[in-house]
């Protein structure tokens, strides 16, 4: 019981990052129906950024932790205005293609200017490197700092979204975007700031990982990018609270396959959801089945 | 018609261009070409980054003191990024272009393999300091590859040694392994562990494994941590291993951790803490805790250039530039095969990581130790004789 608990926890940990960067996911398909693959590359800069500013800055956490979600914000709309606003009334496919190719750009671009050569994030000090025993549970204070920040994050974004103007267009837009314009919203604006918030999340997520597992590579957003994509199409692409519930899920199956069953088929489940779920409901969990009207 | 004819025509135009080109800049009859082919970037950097330095202080000594048959050594250096696929078009590059009489490197298992049959091919001797998988002198038909050399032990002797050590001097029964099985080196060393504590008496309660690249090992950990046992093994690379020494030190694991020479590079302290680096063991080729005169003036030598202490895989490619330019020296002629037929008759080579002869396997027969590390540094170490 003690050990499943304590999966649960390594599950939850793990499963917060994932959220938050399927939330990026799930926000920008809901507005522009693209598949954006360069995100779990701004991930991977929030990482960079959070290690620049805690080695060579020497600032603390929570700093670090603005700038990276700042840089990545601008990073995230830099994206948007640069390689995909220019393909607004392309094909959806010759949109996909260029989100590929700025994902490689962004990796072989941090590749040239900061080395392939992994780096350690800086040794955490005071209450942060703790780790807390509750009743046989070991809860490291990273682990805490993760699953707290990622719920503030969530609870912000819920308000930004369901509670402001700019999230009223946001859904508005998500819903026609044609019906939306013609009310005087402007589109290319809303959708620029949905990039800012999806980037702005995967920055945090970025330098969470960074200090949870003090090893940063300019490759590392690959595979967390993918299993956060399974993520949000396991809670159905385009919903928000989907993706929360996928995020968790993903680590929490990952997790447990590695406790239970054998860290070796951990991949290999987790892409097998994917497929099930592509075949069983493609909608994803809280999805609606919609018929495209002729 | 036409157009192919031409076409045709440029083709071997420009590829006879290329041909005629390449032996001029190639010979130097001044000078000895040697291929430096290593992971100077990439997850394995500091392996490659490591032995360059100590192929480049050794290629210092030999060029000052009058080089080898009077003719300096030029090295020639290229990285292959820690890729296979990268080592092998060096390799290529550095035999058909620049025209090396021998190739250096690289220093990991996977790498190194990927480069054999250019040098069978070419009849170009390549060597190694520290590519320590199993059957990598052997082709898959069981006989020895005629050109390819290294001066470092093999997996299952590694494996055997800890295993031994594991049973005997820390009396434990019962291991757990946390193997890479992305690479041969992992599972090669996983497999000979496991033979041998088996046969000695010992259990093996749980196999566990992760891929190169892995952060997350919480879920492994935790899982191990319910179970009754007496040391980890963890055959892998530092990257992975001192994020998992450290998750496992977090989460209360204090039973000692066992690696093999994968463990040494200063990277592994900083990816754990000095903190979580106590009651770990690893088996190695070199270690700097020695009072013999000619290790403690290389350290000395190193520490002048380099401003640092030398680790193992320093000591290595010292020691493997001075193998393969003692074996040119007394080759007949600088042809492969000359160079081949000198390095297989080696016999009592004295290098600082031990005395070595090579054996008709194309291994050498040398000794290794087994280094403890108290707070991140290297403590205490033990001898093994082969």
């Amino acid at each position: 019981m003690e050990q499943f608990l304590q999966q649960v926890i390594n599950g939850i940990s793990l499963g917060s990052i994932y959220a938050l960067m399927a939330l990026g996911y799930t926000m920008v398909y809901g507005i522009i129906k693209l598949i954006n693959f360069a995100h779990g590359d701004v991930y991977m800069i929030g990482a960079y950024v959070g290690y620049f500013c805690m080695t060579n800055l020497r600032l603390g956490f929570f700093p670090s932790l603005l700038i990276s979600m700042l840089v990545c914000a601008i990073l995230g709309v830099a994206i948007e205005k640069i390689a995909y606003k220019p393909l607004r009334n392309a094909t959806r496919i010759a949109v996909l293609i260029t989100a590929i190719g700025v994902s490689l750009f962004i990796e072989y671009g941090t590749m040239y200017i900061a080395s392939p050569n992994p780096r350690s994030y800086p040794r955490l000090t005071g209450f942060m490197a703790k780790s807390y025993q509750v009743g046989g549970l070991t809860f490291s204070a990273q682990q805490i700092l993760i699953i707290i920040i990622t719920v503030v994050l969530m609870i912000l974004l819920q308000l930004i979204v369901k509670k402001t103007r700019i999230g009223k267009a946001m859904r508005a837009v998500s819903l026609d975007r044609d019906a939306a314009q013609l009310m005087g919203i402007s589109v290319d604006n809303t959708i620029s700031f949905t990039f800012l918030l999806g980037s702005a999340l995967a920055g945090a997520a970025g330098i969470l990982v960074g200090i949870y597992y003090n090893s940063i590579n300019p490759l590392m957003g690959m595979m967390p990018g993918l299993r956060a994509f399974v993520a949000a199409v396991f809670g159905g692409i385009g919903i928000i609270p989907g993706a929360m519930i996928g995020g968790y899920f993903i680590g929490l199956v990952e997790v447990m396959v590695s406790g239970y069953v054998n860290s070796m088929f951990r991949d290999a489940v987790v892409f097998a959801i994917l497929i099930v779920i592509l075949i069983v409901k493609p909608s994803g969990l809280l999805g609606k089945e919609t018929r495209e009207k002729v | 018609m036409k157009k192919i004819l031409a076409c045709l025509l440029i083709c071997v135009l420009t590829a006879s261009m290329l041909t005629a080109c390449s032996p001029g800049s190639g010979s130097d009859p001044d000078e000895i070409r040697i291929g430096i082919n290593y992971e100077l970037s990439g997850d394995n950097a500091t392996y490659g980054q490591g032995s360059v330095e100590g192929i480049e202080m050794a290629i210092e000594e030999i060029n000052a003191a009058g080089g080898i048959k009077g003719k300096k050594i030029k090295p020639i250096k290229y990285d292959n990024e820690s890729k296979p696929s990268e080592a092998a078009t060096l390799a290529n590059k550095l035999v058909s272009q620049d025209k090396v009489v021998a190739i250096l490197g690289p220093a990991t298992t996977g790498a190194f393999t990927s480069q054999i049959p250019v040098a069978n091919r070419n009849k170009i001797p390549i060597a190694t300091g520290s590519a320590t998988g199993d059957n990598l002198t052997f082709a898959t038909d069981g006989s020895v590859h005629p050109y390819v050399f290294r001066i470092c032990f093999n997996d299952s002797f590694q494996g055997r040694v800890m295993a031994n050590f594991a049973f005997e001097n820390l009396s434990a029964t019962k291991a757990v392994i946390i193997m890479d099985s992305s690479s041969d080196y992992g599972k090669g060393l996983a497999s000979n562990f496991k033979e041998t504590f088996t046969s000695l008496g010992g259990t093996v309660v749980a196999e566990e494994a992760y891929v190169a690249g892995d952060t997350d090992f919480n879920a492994i950990l935790t899982k191990i941590k319910s179970m009754d046992f007496d040391a980890i093994y963890i055959p892998g690379y530092y990257n992975e291993a001192g994020l998992i020494i450290r998750q496992a030190r977090t989460l209360g694991i204090d039973k000692p951790i066992l690696g093999a020479d994968g463990f040494d590079s200063p990277d592994l302290a900083k990816l754990a803490g000095n903190d979580a680096l106590n009651n770990v063991y690893f088996t190695n080729h070199y270690t700097s805790i020695n009072d013999d005169p000619a290790v403690l003036k290389f350290i000395a030598d190193f520490e002048a250039k380099y401003g640092k202490k030398p680790d193992a895989f320093n000591a290595l490619g010292y020691d493997l530039a001075k193998f393969v330019a003692d074996a040119i020296e007394r080759a007949e002629s600088l042809n492969g095969e000359d160079i081949k037929n000198a390095l297989e008759a080696t016999e009592n080579f004295v290098g600082i990581t031990g005395t070595l002869s090579v054996d008709e396997n194309h291994n050498p027969v040398k000794s290794i130790f087994v280094i403890e590390l108290k707070d991140g540094v290297q403590h205490s170490s033990i001898k093994v004789n082969p």
